[in-house]
């Protein structure tokens, strides 16, 4: 696929991955996205994702904050002082005395639904599940609002949605258009996208797709054009993975993302070390004095 | 299905209406290049480079990476009642099978069944969806620290009362003369089982907070089940001299919890986590975590030292429920700092 494809794009098209057992992912462009939050509104719509208000921010047009329990797409604006690969700079940033490097770039983040998942692993009810396709899902029906799940996630995806909100007091994030997905239709922001910045398909198709991507923009000069799938970590991989210009830190994501469930060993050693210790010190005493 | 509704399924020509919705904002977007919503709010712009003085914030815009924590006042309060509960289960065998002392004993049983109970109510008031408690014990996932604690909350809960109820039995049947073989194993077995569970119920918390995605916690993911397991033994041991049990082997315990919260502190204190120790040293959490330091630790191990017995129990009682809201604070305020988030998951 290529990028100006319209309705021709696969992310129009029907599809049967789900009957077909194929695990899906979503893989995120920021060079071609024009920030136009299409994906921000189709998701809220087509989810019933509730108003969860409005506070200007100033950090350029992004008003949505992160993502949360009511934002479960969200479209960063950044502003870098850097050269856009070969681009020139507008006037905007003349100077007196030369130009001022400038890149503003858009990219549209979600729910990484990772293979290894923390808030899946610290769910304590079982509210939270890995779908057929491979996503990681919430059971709305089952989730009491405990909130191991929001602490569990290294990314800051999840969140607990506040009261008056509908839902208030279960956790919400992105569901991957499961409903969508289980009658062969893409999910509303890749639906939604003008520029496929989002693209939906099956994980082995967009992973072989990025590669080229990123080799088209390190030829044109944006050497900086890296994926961000978080395979060679703990995570093991995302299905909802990115290209980034840059350090994934400034994009708010953490360079090396690490599922929390690695710090279970040492924590319950030591758990289980104190526990002992705990009975012996008690014995002691009562035996001595 | 997700969220409050709608999707397939929706009867009628509602869905095909939102699907012609869904392509009528990708032209939209096509056409003027931007898209707004209730709660998607597009107004700003970017700023000309240079108009923001002095240096950049961390992350992006110095916005959290990681989410706060959205537990309330309950659950620094269960970690204290919980630990001070469990610990009791403990003391409560010693003293049975050691000691000997029925008296102490089922005074340290009280305390772990009242305190299971108040557990599990802190626990359910703080649950977003409170009547559906019970989910907890839908199924058990050892990789869930939340799971492995209900569970064991329940059935510390159920077994303490059942401690409580036939060592109190066989007391009464003692003083009048009888008590059977078969009681005193019934009595034996559930006070070893309410110990055990007791031992966990007091040190999970620990893991619970440590094996996250919180900076400030999960650096000390080794100290906070120590921490937490000794300041319930702690606790237990001070209640129970306030309740007017001296026995020296309480003393003991005091002196070794308190001394042993002077090396949890001074860990805290001297740790080198780069941005992560923010939170435990400045601001309001570093203040209380240094309060409930300061009081568990060094004061109430030179008051029970000095024998003051009630007043160094009353000061490990409060450090001890104190630095539990400390590290709750610490933790909300380390999910805030985007940079100890980017070093603790750096490259």
């Amino acid at each position: 696929m290529s990028i100006g494809q319209g309705t021709e794009s696969p992310n129009q098209a029907a599809h049967d991955y789900l009957a077909e057992g194929r695990t899906v992912g979503f893989f995120t462009d920021p060079t071609v996205c024009i920030g136009c939050k299409a994906c921000e509104v189709a998701c809220k719509e087509w989810n019933m994702v509730p108003d969860d208000g409005y506070a200007w921010s100033g950090h350029s047009y992004d008003n949505s904050g992160d993502l949360g329990a009511s934002t479960w797409r969200h479209v960063k604006f950044l502003e870098q002082d850097l050269a856009a690969g070969n681009q020139v700079a507008g006037p905007m940033t003349v100077e007196p005395g030369g130009e001022e490097p400038f890149r503003w770039l858009f990219v549209s983040d979600v729910c990484k639904h990772c293979e290894e998942a923390g808030c899946l692993e610290a769910c304590p009810t079982g509210s939270i599940i890995r779908t057929d396709n491979g996503a990681v899902f919430v059971q709305d029906d089952v989730c009491n609002g405990c909130g191991a799940c929001v602490v569990g996630c290294p990314f800051g995806v999840i969140d607990r949605r506040p009261k008056p909100l509908p839902g208030a007091g279960g956790a919400f994030k992105c569901t991957f258009c499961y409903d969508r997905q289980a009658v062969g239709l893409t999910p509303a922001c890749a639906k939604a996208c003008p520029t496929e910045s989002i693209q939906f398909g099956p994980l082995d198709e967009l992973k072989e797709r990025a590669a080229v991507r990123v080799h088209e923009l390190r030829q044109s000069g944006f050497e900086d054009a890296r994926l961000y799938d978080a395979a060679d970590t703990s995570v093991r991989g995302v299905h909802a993975f990115f290209l980034l210009l840059g350090d994934p830190g400034a994009y708010g994501l953490p360079p090396r993302p690490e599922v929390p469930t690695v710090h279970l060993g040492p924590a319950w050693a030591s758990a289980l070390t104190t526990a002992v210790m705990a009975m012996l010190i008690a014995v002691v005493a009562f035996a001595l004095w | 299905m997700a969220g409050a509704g709608g999707g397939p399924g929706t009867p009628g020509g509602a869905q095909e209406d939102r699907e012609r919705r869904l392509a009528e904002l990708r032209e939209e977007a096509r056409r003027t290049g931007t898209v707004s919503a209730p709660g998607v709010n597009v107004e700003g712009g970017p700023l000309p480079a240079g108009s923001t003085s002095g240096a950049k914030p961390a992350g992006y815009y110095g916005q959290p990476v990681v989410k706060a924590p959205v537990w309330t006042w309950e659950i620094p309060t269960y970690f204290f009642v919980g630990g001070l509960a469990g610990m009791s289960a403990v003391i409560a065998a010693a003293a049975r099978f050691i000691g000997h002392d029925a008296a102490t004993s089922i005074a340290a049983l009280w305390i772990a069944a009242v305190g299971a109970v108040i557990s599990a109510l802190l626990l359910i008031s703080d649950l977003g969806r409170s009547s559906r408690f019970l989910n907890m014990l839908r199924v058990f996932k050892r990789r869930s620290p939340m799971s492995v604690g209900a569970w064991t909350l329940a059935l510390f809960g159920g077994l303490s009362v059942l401690a409580l109820t036939l060592a109190t039995a066989q007391r009464h049947l003692l003083s009048a003369g009888g008590g059977s073989g078969a009681l005193a194993v019934l009595v034996s077995v559930s006070s070893l089982g309410t110990a055990v569970l007791g031992s966990v119920l007091g040190t999970y918390t620990g893991v619970l907070i440590g094996a996250t995605a919180i900076p400030a916690w999960h650096r000390h993911r080794v100290l906070l089940p120590a921490h937490f397991g000794i300041a319930g033994l702690g606790s237990s041991a001070a209640l129970l001299q306030l309740l007017g049990f001296h026995r020296p082997a309480l003393v003991a315990v005091a002196l070794a919890a308190s001394g042993a919260e002077c090396l949890v502190g001074a860990t805290v204190e001297l740790a080198r986590h780069g941005a992560a120790d923010r939170a435990l040293r400045t601001g309001r959490s570093g203040a209380l975590l240094r309060l409930g330091g300061l009081l568990a630790g060094p004061t109430a191990f030179v008051l029970w030292l000095m024998g003051m017995l009630p007043f160094g129990a009353v000061a490990f009682l409060l450090g001890a429920l104190v630095s539990r809201f400390g590290w709750l604070a610490a933790g909300r305020a380390s999910a805030r700092d985007p940079q100890s988030t980017l070093e603790a998951q750096g490259g």
